[in-house]
């Protein structure tokens, strides 16, 4: 044996050529991580400027603006029997006029739209609950309108020209004589999870849309979970291999891929003209919602049971279970957990979807809490795109407040198919 | 009604469980051996009874609205309809359904009450002839399943079958869906067709679809050409795409081949929440912050810029569009053999070597087909555009000028209230159908890419 070093030529590892290209070398290294760690800290930060942005917009519908009001309840203008009928309208006019005894009737008008619309609904319901307060003061705090909550909020600035902001010098006058009383108040916004929809931002609340939201996901679950599953098993199980079942593969792959939009098409046409099932109803969506949930449903469901080992099976059938009863009473139990997972990630998937929606009519204006999966709602996604179409200031705030309610449904149900997959998940 | 006939159907089903199981246990009693357990004689009976009476009920719930209906419009005095189009007597027929329900504004006609009070009479003889057939079809169901209890009856092999059965037509639900969406498309888009020629609208100029619905609007020509639409959707692509790709490629790179474990775990589900967002709320953002931050910019390099530039739609659904490329990318690369990275490795190459010399032309194709893929969710993408996007279509390429989108220009001709027999309104179908011929074809494409990577090196 000869020895190879002693023959090889001599490299000069020190000489200047060679650093100059190893330093290249660890240069280009060094840009490719600066890109990547670059890359990944641009998408976090779009993802904190979405959430911070969308956050602290939200948190100027928090609070709501309420004026402490004491009207009179003339006895000769409410009937005891049926306070409800009385002209409401006017007799908060008529309050207000007596407050500002010197102003003209256009000036009335303007001072009673610090109020908000939805007042006298308010004050006519505290009568109709407690006839007693007819012929009393009654001494109530209602919501104010939209601007003057904009101007206390300090979005409509009092240093813009008078022609400029949707709220007058002399409004605004009379706005801070209430301030300095001690009767103007920024409560809690509760009324923005229990109102339903409303043309004033000042009332306008999501429970309509979170209801319609329950009745959708409901029906979306009850028709794609149980189907879903029945697919996933016999497709995984018993689906002989032929160009039938790759057929019907196929179809799965490419329904996951079909644009959302398509599905609200289909739903229109065929559920909507042709069946002609009830416009904008929360059943209608869950079954669209539930056509499109299904092979994200079928494909984990797929996933868990796979990851069932075949000794359970085998040990089954040795006992003498059928197919069919080794599926039911022991793999699918084993595969349960992580079916559940799959289904409330579709879920959480069904749950922001929007497009489908808007073409079968759920972005209709409904100020009632739908009672029925039949009746005509909203959704949360599509409450948000109303209220985002909506010109009044106030619902920018409201927008954001809707999309945090949905975020926080979000991460609820993320947060429980994580727990789930945690508690139950099994290596064998 | 409805709720009696699923009463019966329900009792019906149980009562024919508890039958059969009985008779099956007093034959085990007598002393013979079953073939099958008593609890599968009872399931049998229960499936035979239940199964085509929920099936009936269903069909029944769907047509009986549209079958009374149209009894009830053919039976309407002569002449009421001669002269009129068909909006009008749709209109005709839900304002007499709306009567039914007893939505009456101001005073109808005679014949509209009339024909309103044959409609709930219709309905009220549909709903009780429904429960009549549900419960003469129970019953022949019931006897037929307690006629078949005997000792040699392998019932067992009976509710298997019809389990089965079942389980076949549930997987056949998405073949049913596709069938459905094709049929549905094409059918609208046909009746468009007879409307408005195919070439005016693969090859026309000009998209203006806002055609006056009654005689005394005022709206456009109308001109249905797709190019202008279908380029404003290439454009926010294409802004999408170029912002998305390059971000999703490096973060992909990085997080496979230079990370540490610990900054994987928690930067990959960061990245995930990205696409877990609702579209909804990346459009709002588009409108809240984007759009106004691109004004104030090109204020201050003394440019005007629309408020809904391509370029606003575009760099948000980039932003969506990022986890969805790096996590493709990450797979592909996970895919490569650990024996081709070994290999550089020895051979004294960089990490960063490895990675763009090896590992990443070994990758190209899966890349591609993740690429390909979210090509494919741009195009079909909708609330983002229907909201940061244009409702105008211009020819243009200008990023900074305001495009509209196939999909935007789907839902703002269907939003609101919808006749099936204008070109504005069937000319969604047709986009449709061209967003679901375009988005098939990617996917197919991007998945014989992938699948067909993946056979090289397992």
């Amino acid at each position: 044996m000869t020895d190879i070093s002693a023959q090889a030529p001599q490299f000069d590892w020190k000489s200047s050529g060679f650093t100059a290209r190893l330093q290249a070398r660890r240069r280009s290294e060094l840009w490719l991580r600066g890109l990547g760690l670059g890359a990944i800290g641009l998408a976090l930060l779009m993802l904190a400027i979405m959430l911070t942005s969308i956050v602290g917009s939200a948190l100027g519908a928090l609070r709501q603006t309420h004026v402490t009001i004491s009207v009179p309840i003339p006895a000769d203008q409410v009937d005891p029997a049926d306070p409800f009928s009385a002209n409401w309208r006017r007799i908060m006019q008529n309050y207000v006029a007596s407050l500002y005894p010197e102003a003209s009737a256009a000036e009335l008008r303007e001072l009673g739209g610090i109020l908000s619309k939805g007042a006298q609904f308010m004050v006519r319901e505290a009568v109709v609950e407690d006839p007693s307060l007819i012929g009393q003061t009654l001494t109530i705090s209602v919501p104010v309108s939209d601007p003057f909550d904009q101007l206390a909020k300090g979005f409509i600035k009092r240093e813009t020209p008078e022609n400029e902001r949707r709220v007058n010098d002399a409004q605004i006058a009379a706005f801070d004589v209430l301030d300095k009383a001690g009767l103007i108040s920024q409560p809690i916004n509760w009324g923005l999870l229990t109102n339903g929809d409303s043309r004033f931002p000042e009332l306008a609340g999501l429970r309509g849309a979170a209801v319609g939201t329950f009745y959708l996901l409901l029906t979306c679950f009850v028709l794609s979970f149980p189907v879903g599953i029945a697919a996933a098993i016999y497709l995984e199980e018993f689906a002989p291999k032929n160009r039938l079942s790759d057929f019907i593969e196929v179809n799965i792959n490419n329904l996951a891929a079909v644009p959302s939009v398509v599905f609200g098409l289909l739903a229109l046409a065929v559920f909507l003209n042709w069946f002609g099932l009830p416009r904008g109803a929360p059943i209608v969506g869950g079954l669209t919602l539930a056509l499109m949930s299904l092979p994200t449903i079928i494909i984990a469901t797929r996933a868990a049971l796979k990851a069932v080992p075949p000794s359970i099976r085998e040990a089954a059938l040795g006992i003498g279970a059928s197919h069919q009863q080794v599926i039911f009473h022991h793999v699918l139990p084993l595969a349960m957990p992580g079916i559940l997972t799959g289904t409330i990630l579709a879920m959480a998937q069904a749950i922001g979807e929007t497009a489908p929606l808007l073409l079968i009519g759920m972005n209709a204006f409904i100020t009632s809490i739908p009672t029925s999966p039949l009746e005509s709602a909203t959704t949360l996604p599509t409450q948000i795109f109303i209220w985002a179409d909506s010109p009044e200031r106030g619902f920018v705030s409201r927008t954001s407040a809707g999309i945090v309610v949905l975020l926080v449904a979000l991460v609820a149900m993320n947060g429980l198919a994580i727990y789930l997959r945690r508690k139950f998940e099994r290596r064998w | 009604m409805t709720l009696v006939a699923f009463s019966i159907l329900f009792a019906a089903a149980l009562g024919g469980y508890i039958l059969n199981r009985m008779a099956a246990d007093r034959i085990r009693k007598g002393g013979a051996r079953l073939h099958s357990l008593s609890g599968f004689h009872g399931m049998y009976s229960a499936l035979v009874v239940g199964l085509p009476g929920l099936f009936l009920l269903t069909i029944w719930l769907i047509l009986q609205g549209p079958v009374s209906e149209n009894l009830m419009m053919s039976g309407l005095p002569d002449g009421v309809l001669d002269g009129l189009d068909a909006g009008k007597i749709a209109l005709i027929r839900s304002e007499i359904t709306q009567i039914a329900n007893g939505n009456v504004f101001g005073t109808p006609d005679p014949w509209k009450i009339e024909a309103a009070e044959r409609l709930i009479s219709l309905n009220a003889a549909g709903d009780r002839l429904m429960v009549v057939s549900v419960a003469l079809l129970v019953l022949a169901g019931l006897v037929y399943a307690r006629s078949r209890v005997s000792s040699e009856f392998r019932a067992r092999h009976g509710v298997e079958a019809i389990i089965l059965g079942l389980m076949v037509g549930c997987s056949g639900m998405a073949v049913v869906t596709t069938a459905g969406i094709v049929f549905s498309l094409i059918y609208e888009s046909w009746a468009f067709f007879e409307l408005i020629p195919l070439q005016d609208f693969l090859f026309g100029l000009n998209w203006e679809p806002q055609i006056a619905i009654r005689a005394d609007q005022v709206a456009g020509a109308g001109a249905f050409g797709v190019i202008p639409v279908f380029l404003g959707t290439l454009v926010i692509m294409t802004v999408a795409l170029v912002i998305a790709v390059p971000i999703g490629l490096f973060a992909a790179i990085y997080l496979n081949e230079f990370a540490a474990a610990r900054t994987r775990n928690i930067v990959k589900p960061l990245l995930e929440i990205l696409s877990g967002i609702p579209t909804i709320v990346y459009g709002f953002f588009a409108i809240l912050t984007v759009a106004p931050f691109l004004r104030e910019m090109a204020a201050g390099a003394g440019l005007t810029i629309s408020p809904n530039t391509a370029l606003a739609g575009g760099g948000v659904m980039a932003i969506m569009l990022i986890p969805f490329i790096s996590s493709f990318t990450d797979d592909a690369l996970a895919a490569v053999p650990q024996s081709l990275r070994d290999g550089s490795l020895a051979l004294g190459a960089t990490r960063g070597e490895t990675m763009l010399k090896v590992l990443f032309p070994a990758a190209i194709p899966g890349i591609v087909g993740g690429v390909l893929l979210a090509v494919s969710r741009a195009i079909g993408e909708t609330m983002i555009v229907v909201m940061a996007a244009g409702l105008i279509a211009k020819l243009t390429i200008n990023p900074l000028d305001s495009v509209t989108t196939v999909t935007v220009q789907i839902v703002t001709l269907l939003i609101g209230d919808t006749e099936f027999d204008n070109p504005k309104t069937l000319a969604a179908f047709a986009l449709g159908m061209l967003l679901f011929v375009i988005t098939l074809g990617i996917n197919i494409l991007a998945l014989r890419i992938v699948r067909k990577y993946r056979e090289l090196y397992d």
